[in-house]
């Protein structure tokens, strides 16, 4: 294996703090009609507080709550081979690249970070669903196993959240080919005896699902995740009936046993520090607010430029519809 | 009676005027019509020739799943002998829609997987048109994990449009049994070599074709997507499944160039359909070529060599 996996030295970045949201803004929950401060809904981590209902949250949003202090070194991704087949549908490829890139200020459908949970040392991916819905492609693929060897090469766990409407058709059979790709890099884990626990987030389906999502040594999914091979419509019009309510929502497959637990996004956190913690052998966590861990020596390495996160999050925050369920 | 697709019209009205004559001559004495029959015939070939030697994508994907298209069972009845069925998942069901057992190849043993279509209605529906469900890949799993036990090698044979989007399949996990199977593939120290014969649809498919080598015939398919799927999704145009099928690049000439197919099993004039016996030869002799080129190698080294495979896919665009 020689994928570069530079590691990006953690900056500090404030979590939530009032420049980023302002505060005029009112967000209507579309399950349950209510009018949500909008800073009350991100301190809330995009879950209504009026009615529990999940939105749309972004990796770097799920990424500044989870880790310790809001503290995460990115992991750098290989870069793909841009459009590889040169794909042309009623747009070509590269500009609805731009277009995503654009709209959420990120430069792919995943993001890879490395800090700690609860003083608990791990890699962790999360993919993004207002980036092209979350498609997988070659980058998606090269995150996952950058991620994957990261955590192979430091000893630890990998916490995956994934959200994805299922490959990204503008890279053909090379999007295809990252269901046995992302395969190969949870053996990797396996193989290490390290634990890779996926999060199922609203929506995960298609090629996603049948291959990284569904791989994990604990599954856990938020509260009415969409998640399934074929989606619903597909599947209505193959057997020309209606479905059962809630079907293919995490709660149903929670009871057909696909799953092993459905938690709330809010409750999340400490139970990932209680599950990696048990599986890693360590001690239970003290769960408290703890300042930022100290430098340790990998920080040392050298850093790869990246754009500065802290920096990043004092422009506007890109206003995400949220995903209707 | 010869199947004819929609752009073998042409073809179809050439032959049927040749046949037509004969008939004809047939039933009045005398008359003597062969050397025009024979004309007709000259000019049936030479369209047949042109028409294959540059079939569009969407072309391709048409002969791929022409009904007359050698299948999975014609493969295993021609090429294998002692073939024994194995059956189930040891959970829920036996998925016909994938066949599955140990046979020889020659006088080796072998297992054997792969996706059955049917060839009339009865064994169409019995089959699921080769749509797999759960119990399909878990089956193939099971079959994987008794080869590596007992240091065969595996055989797949892909010919699917997709696994199945139904509502049972989706609650007895479609998604994780699929995920498993190409787990498997990727986890076995025996040879693993799988041959593209038809359809290869999506993650159905690579649930069996994630190998140590991947043949394709010539004019077989193998997609993210359907045309017809991608098309309703990316033009909201179902009927754009030409444009479609030129934009995913589906063919064994494309997917070769991007380093997913290994070697393209050539067809017989007028594809697979049309001679069916040369055709399942051919792909007989490659599937031993390919257990040959793998002969040898460590456990270890097979794992390592389908990995490195997959993980090096995607380093080369089209132009390479
Ligand atoms: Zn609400």
């Amino acid at each position: 294996m020689n994928w570069i996996t530079n590691y990006v030295r953690p900056r500090i970045n404030s979590i939530f703090s009032r420049r980023e949201v302002p505060e005029n803004l009112w967000t209507k929950c579309d399950e349950c009609g209510q009018m949500l401060f909008h800073r009350e809904l991100a301190e809330n981590l995009n879950v209504c507080t009026n009615c529990g209902h999940h939105m749309h949250i972004s990796p770097r949003k799920r990424f500044e709550a989870l880790f310790d202090g809001g503290v995460f070194g990115k992991v750098a991704v290989p870069a793909p081979l841009a459009d590889p087949l040169h794909f042309r549908d009623q747009k070509k490829y590269p500009d609805r690249m731009k277009a995503a890139q654009k709209g959420t200020g990120e430069e792919e459908a995943m993001l890879v970070a490395e800090g700690e949970i609860g003083r608990t040392p791990i890699v962790a991916a999360a993919q993004d669903f207002s980036f092209m819905g979350g498609s997988m492609g070659m980058y998606v693929g090269n995150a996952i196993i950058a991620a994957a060897e990261r955590a192979v090469a430091t000893h630890r766990p990998l916490i995956l959240f994934s959200a994805a409407g299922g490959a990204r058709m503008q890279e053909g059979i090379l999007s295809l080919m990252q269901m046995p790709r992302t395969t190969v890099a949870v053996q990797m884990l396996k193989e290490a005896g390290l634990p890779y626990i996926v999060v199922l987030t609203h929506p995960t389906t298609g090629g996603v699902t049948a291959s990284y999502a569904m791989l994990g040594d604990v599954q856990i999914a938020e509260p009415n995740a969409l998640i399934c091979f074929a989606g619903p419509r597909v599947i209505e019009q193959t057997i020309r009936e209606t479905l059962p309510d809630g079907f293919q929502r995490a709660e149903y497959l929670l009871d057909h046993g696909m799953l092993d637990r459905v938690t709330p996004r809010t409750k999340l956190r400490e139970e990932l520090i209680t599950i990696t913690r048990m599986l890693m052998g360590l001690p239970p966590a003290v769960l408290a607010d703890l300042p930022p861990p100290a430098p340790t020596e990998s920080d040392a390495e050298p850093a790869q430029p990246v754009m500065d996160p802290a920096e990043k999050s004092a422009e506007p925050a890109p206003v995400v519809p949220p995903v209707k369920s | 009676m010869t199947n004819y697709l929609d752009f073998e019209k042409p073809l179809a009205e050439i032959e049927g005027k040749a046949e037509e004559l004969r008939a004809l001559a047939r039933q009045s004495e005398g008359m003597d019509v062969e050397d025009e029959a024979k004309a007709l015939d000259k000019k049936a070939a030479d369209m047949l020739a042109d028409m294959y030697k540059s079939l569009t994508p969407w072309r391709k994907c048409q002969v791929a799943r022409h009904p007359d298209r050698p299948h999975c069972r014609d493969y295993i009845d021609a090429l294998f002998t002692e073939f024994t069925p194995l059956a189930g998942d040891r959970n829920f069901a036996d998925d016909l829609a994938v066949m599955g057992g140990m046979a020889r190849l020659g006088d080796r043993p072998v297992v054997l997987i792969g996706h059955e279509k049917g060839h009339d209605t009865k064994s169409r529906i019995e089959r699921n048109f080769g749509m797999a469900r759960p119990e399909g890949y878990r089956k193939a799993v099971r079959l994987m994990q008794l080869a590596d036990r007992f240091n065969l090698p595996v055989i797949t044979l892909v010919d699917t449009a997709g696994a199945y989007p139904g509502k049972g399949a989706e609650e007895r996990g479609q998604s994780e049994a699929i995920a498993r199977s190409t787990e498997a593939c990727l986890s076995i120290g025996v040879p693993l070599v799988s041959v593209i014969i038809g359809e290869g649809g999506s993650g159905g498919a690579v649930a069996f074709a994630s190998a140590n080598r991947v043949a394709m015939l010539e004019h077989s398919v193998y997609s993210v997507i359907s045309p017809e799927g991608c098309a309703s999704i990316l033009w909201k145009d179902s009927e754009k499944m030409r444009e479609a099928a030129e934009a995913l690049r589906l063919t064994a000439q494309d997917l070769t160039k991007l380093g997913v197919c290994d070697r393209i099993i050539p067809e017989p004039l007028g594809g697979a359909h049309r001679a069916r016996p040369d055709t399942i030869t051919r792909v007989g002799t490659v599937i031993e070529e390919m257990l040959g080129e793998l002969s040898g190698m460590s456990r270890k080294d097979l794992i390592a060599n389908r990995r490195r495979k997959f993980l090096d896919i995607g380093s080369k665009g089209l132009a390479a």
